[in-house]
């Protein structure tokens, strides 16, 4: 059976959940279709950089000018995605001093706020930075957390009434006499939030338009109907450190190249990148080698980087396009600009408009591009407001002391849970009492994993993405059961087991790229508690094993008497 | 004044307090270093001997000892070492432990719903045994976000367990702040200052249907753990326990406690430094061991030495991206080349990172990578020793207990 909507969605990343937002606050009736949870794609899996526009002054300055427009746009609408920590561009005793006169030049062109500082005044700014570092250029780079900025878009699409279904796959477009009408999708679960363990259903929806925002898998998209969308997918190393070695976004002052910049983001740092064109964007090596390059590389700008503790590398892949017979070979070459694919237009098959290429600190001006596109087809004629109407959670300040005070919180995880939830933060505390804390590393309490996992339902991934929970240095190590448990008794135990597995899974997959050191320490710690401690491994529930009890000590025999009553309490233990 | 000591053991852990505790009883004098806290309260608190084989779960560990590989820490050791070893463990432990009634294994439940074999349980957690057929009622507070009872209560019934068993959450007396760490829960039942006792079991009575047993997370108190459940047992009229939990550990901290005392009344001192460096003569024995102490290198002679300083988690073994290796006194840590050779992609497949250790020969004495010993009066114990997944096979404490028995009586032996 089919369901309706004016516009069809595909993409739950930054550009997917712009449309639909935009697209919603103009009245539109829309549905997004998303294969994983938000983020799933590339958005979740940068470094999380709010260019400043600072990194293409030399190479793309009409890119340039964008992003500082956008960077501005959202430190007004999305103020508590953002953290304003500035960025230096700074310059070794071996990079060209002609270049670093070039990006200064470049970003007074674009307009972007630039000042020129000492080796020692960027060292009064950032004290890790090489002795021998020369000088830098200041710009307002800053960090942006993707996850919160696409919930909070997708938040206020429902808002006004657009349907957001994550873990729905798109299996094929529904081509009625050469014309795309709609798509068929494979739910996970139930329709809305996830439900492990519920078997999925099928879903025709029809769609006087589609918008394929699919990014890196955008080409899937389109060879179902037999389109070539030429995304060139490219992978990227960023590589997370456990603590916050600079405060700074520290990019090095060259023209370009791998391993060139340090994110600040949260409690962390993150090292990026490299850039290598792939085939699959699912399915690619994910190499030692591009670690080693950028924690080697970024140490000469931050030389204690060398010694200092990751705790995992994750990959992303760009999706790159560039109109057909560019033919560009070296990936690092390609534009960084977006394109606006019109079906109709390019291939004759209209109902589908493609959207490939671009970059996060942009998303909301594609958005609004392809959205101002989508209502001319359709005869909407309402404006964008997205520019000034602030997502929810920055409507206004979080009030922080008052937070803090009225929940009784220690004032660092207060302040945390604050930043997190901006002026959702009173909401979300009141609705948990008591609110004990259940990831102690990021210091996330019960009433924000509660106020995720009902967005979200069972995916604890989707959780942990809302509010960092097992994203610290434990790496869910030591709380990972605690949010399964959670879900209890809402979901039953055998979907909390799942939930805990599919977690402990994907927290794996980024340590792998971590272990030596503490981490490898950090490793052997969960294994041991997993393992021996909760037994996780051998779990009769899991492994399904009929274990025969009576095999086993039951007591008897014991010649202790009544074991309450006895066990020899210990005076002067000590400890805390 | 010089330091001079029979043996001097490196490490705190069960091991090295084990060596500790069996060289003294060969007479030596004994000196023990450790330079931080011990991984005691990492552990739930549980003896693991020996719970799986071939990942398949045993009942009775030390017949299946004797078909382990010869690689493992007990196929040097013997199954005799670990016998001596859990006598020793007997001994020392006394009241607080149960399970030297039998050498099968107990099953216990664990605070994930899970449950674990193991060979010796705090006397806490006795009337918590899976095999017991009596029904249980599990409690949690709701602000102790690492046990959930009813959760947990779902999931033992998903493993079959042969009771009936029942979650219910309470709130814990005084309501604790939000984030309180585990111990404060346990202090406040040990002063028991405004009843917390009876005020907890008042709050359970409530929820109890007259279940045989009733479970409590590991937190009832560090010193007065028995006088708390008698409490707690006398008003439910039900046989009450705690289930082990991880870090920080209640029944590991109790446990540290008493072999802190063994070490005490057998003499043996304790020093809280690191040890940064050793000294040999030049023929292949060790001489000294260096302790940090205010920025100098203070020599710490002995005529033996037992290397007792933890596995991976209590860094006796350390590694960069290059490599792994043993940081005292530098023994060889075989190891793959290529660090993405050190584990496998599956979270609970067969992982090599967990034996990294020394190489040891029946003796325990540490190999170099030609297979010649290190130190002729050197000797290892506990999970420095490598060769073994103590976390997959269930086997920590116990080889803890065997190669420490062992490796201190051997020491000891050595000076007499």
């Amino acid at each position: 059976m089919g369901t309706r909507t004016e516009v069809l969605v595909i993409g739950g990343g930054s550009t997917g959940c712009g449309v639909v937002r935009d697209l919603a606050r103009r009245g539109v009736d829309v549905t997004l279709v998303e294969k994983g949870n938000l983020t799933n794609g590339t958005t979740g899996r940068m470094h999380g950089l709010l260019h400043s526009g600072g990194r293409y002054a030399v190479s793309d300055q009409a890119s340039a000018r964008e992003c500082i427009e956008e960077n501005r746009v959202l430190r007004d609408i999305a103020g508590h995605c953002v953290e304003e920590t500035g960025g230096l561009f700074v310059k070794r005793p071996e990079d060209s001093e002609e270049y670093f006169q070039e990006k200064l030049q470049g970003c007074r062109d674009c307009d972007i706020p630039a000042e020129v500082l000492t080796g020692e005044e960027a060292r009064a700014r950032e004290p890790y930075l090489a002795h021998d570092v020369e000088k830098a250029i200041a710009v307002p780079d800053a960090a942006i957390d993707p996850f919160r900025l696409c919930v909070a878009n997708a938040v206020d699409a429902e808002n006004h009434g657009a349907r957001i279904e994550t873990h729905a796959e798109v299996t094929d477009l529904l081509v009625e006499s050469g014309e795309i009408v709609g798509a068929t999708i494979q739910h996970a679960s139930g329709k809305g939030p996830r439900e492990h363990g519920t078997p999925g259903e099928e879903e025709d929806i029809y769609a006087d338009h589609v918008v394929n925002a699919a990014g890196a898998w955008a080409g899937r998209i389109g060879d179902f109907a037999d389109l070539d969308v030429a995304v060139r997918p490219s992978k990227g190393v960023m590589t997370v450190m456990n603590t916050r070695q600079v405060d700074t976004v520290v990019n090095r002052c060259r023209p370009k190249g791998d391993a060139d910049i340090i994110v600040p983001h949260e409690t962390a740092c993150i090292l990026g990148t490299t850039d290598e064109e792939v085939g699959d964007p699912e399915d690619y090596p994910e190499d030692e080698w591009e670690v080693d390059l950028v924690i080697d590389t970024l140490s000469e700008l931050v030389p204690i980087l060398q010694e200092a503790r990751t705790i995992r590398s994750f990959w992303g892949v760009r999706p790159l396009y560039e109109p057909p017979g560019t033919g560009t070979q070296d990936p690092t070459d390609i534009t960084r600009d977006y394109f606006t694919l019109d079906h109709a237009e390019r291939d004759d098959v209209p109902g589908m408009t493609s959207i490939v290429g671009g970059k996060l600190t942009t998303y909301r001006m594609m958005a609004e591009s392809i959205t101002d596109h989508v209502c001319e087809k359709l005869g909407v004629e309402a404006e964008c407001d997205t520019a000034d109407v602030p997502l929810p959670g920055s409507e206004r300040e979080g009030d922080i002391e008052a937070a803090m005070e009225r929940f009784g919180l220690r004032s660092p995880v207060a302040r945390r849970s604050a930043q997190r939830l901006g002026s959702r933060t009173e909401d979300v505390l009141a609705s948990c009492e008591p609110n004990p804390v259940v990831c102690s590393c990021e210091g996330v309490t019960r009433a924000e994993v509660q106020d995720a996992i009902e967005q979200a339902g069972t995916d604890l991934n989707a959780v942990r993405l809302r509010t960092r929970a097992s994203m610290g240095n434990c790496q869910g190590g030591r709380c990972a059961h605690r949010m399964a448990a959670e879900l209890h008794p809402e979901h039953d135990e055998e979907s909390a087991r799942a939930a805990l597995d599919e977690l402990r899974a994907e927290r794996w997959k980024g340590q792998r790229h971590a272990l030596w050191g503490e981490q490898l320490s950090q490793a052997m710690l969960n294994h041991a508690l997993h393992g021996a401690t909760l037994n996780e491994d051998g779990d009769p529930a899991r492994t399904d094993t009929t274990v025969e009890w009576d095999a086993f000590d039951d007591g008897a025999g014991a010649d202790a008497e009544d074991t309450h009553a006895t066990g020899g309490d210990t005076e002067g233990a000590h400890g805390d | 004044m010089a330091i001079e000591d029979d043996v001097l053991v490196v490490g705190g852990g069960v091991a090295g307090m084990t060596a500790a505790l069996a060289a003294a009883d060969t007479g030596a004098s004994v000196r023990l270093v450790t330079k931080s806290q011990s991984t005691l309260r990492h552990a739930s608190g549980l003896v693991d001997v020996l719970g799986y084989a071939d990942e398949e779960l045993i009942a009775d560990p030390f017949d299946a000892i004797a078909d382990l590989p010869a690689d493992h820490p007990y196929a040097k050791v013997g199954v005799e070492a670990v016998r001596n070893g859990l006598e020793r463990f007997d001994t020392i432990t006394g009241d607080l432990y149960r399970g030297g009634h039998t050498e099968t294994n107990a099953l216990l439940p664990t605070h994930g719903g899970a449950v674990k074999p193991t060979a010796r349980y705090p006397a806490s957690a006795a009337a918590g045994l899976a095999s017991d057929e009596r029904d249980v009622l599990l409690v949690g507070f709701e602000t102790l976000s690492d046990f959930d009872a009813p959760l947990a209560a779902d999931h033992l019934r998903a493993a079959d367990v042969p009771f009936d068993v029942r979650g219910a959450t309470v709130s814990f007396p005084g309501t604790p702040r939000a984030d309180a760490k585990i111990t404060r829960y346990a202090h406040a039942l040990d002063e028991d200052d405004d009843d917390e006792r009876e005020r907890l079991a008042g709050r359970v009575e409530r929820v109890h249907e007259g279940e045989a047993r009733v479970g409590f997370p590991a937190v009832l108190g560090e010193s007065h753990h028995a006088a708390i459940r008698a409490a707690l047992a006398d008003a439910l009229d039900a046989d009450v326990f705690e289930v082990p939990m991880g870090p920080p550990s209640l029944p590991g901290m109790r446990l540290e406690a008493a072999y802190e005392r063994a070490l005490r009344d057998a003499g043996v001192s304790v020093v809280r430094r690191p040890v940064d460096g050793y000294e040999t003569d030049g023929d292949g024995r060790l001489t000294a061991a260096f302790v940090e102490r205010n920025g100098q290198h203070i020599p710490h002679h002995a005529d033996a030495f037992v290397l007792a300083t933890g596995g991976l988690v209590g860094e006796g073994i350390d590694s960069d991206r290059g490599g792994v290796h043993e940081p005292v006194f530098d023994c060889h840590v075989p190891h793959p080349a290529d660090r993405y050779e050190w584990f496998v992609d599956e979270p609970f497949g067969d992982q090599p990172y967990p034996r990294f250790g020394v190489v040891v020969d029946d003796d325990l004495r540490p190999r170099d990578a030609a297979g010649s010993i290190e130190f002729e009066n050197l000797r290892a114990a506990g999970s420095v020793v490598g060769g073994a997944d103590f976390a997959a096979e269930c086997s920590g404490t116990g080889v803890s207990l065997a190669t420490g028995d062992a490796a201190g009586t051997a020491a000891g032996n050595d000076t007499q």
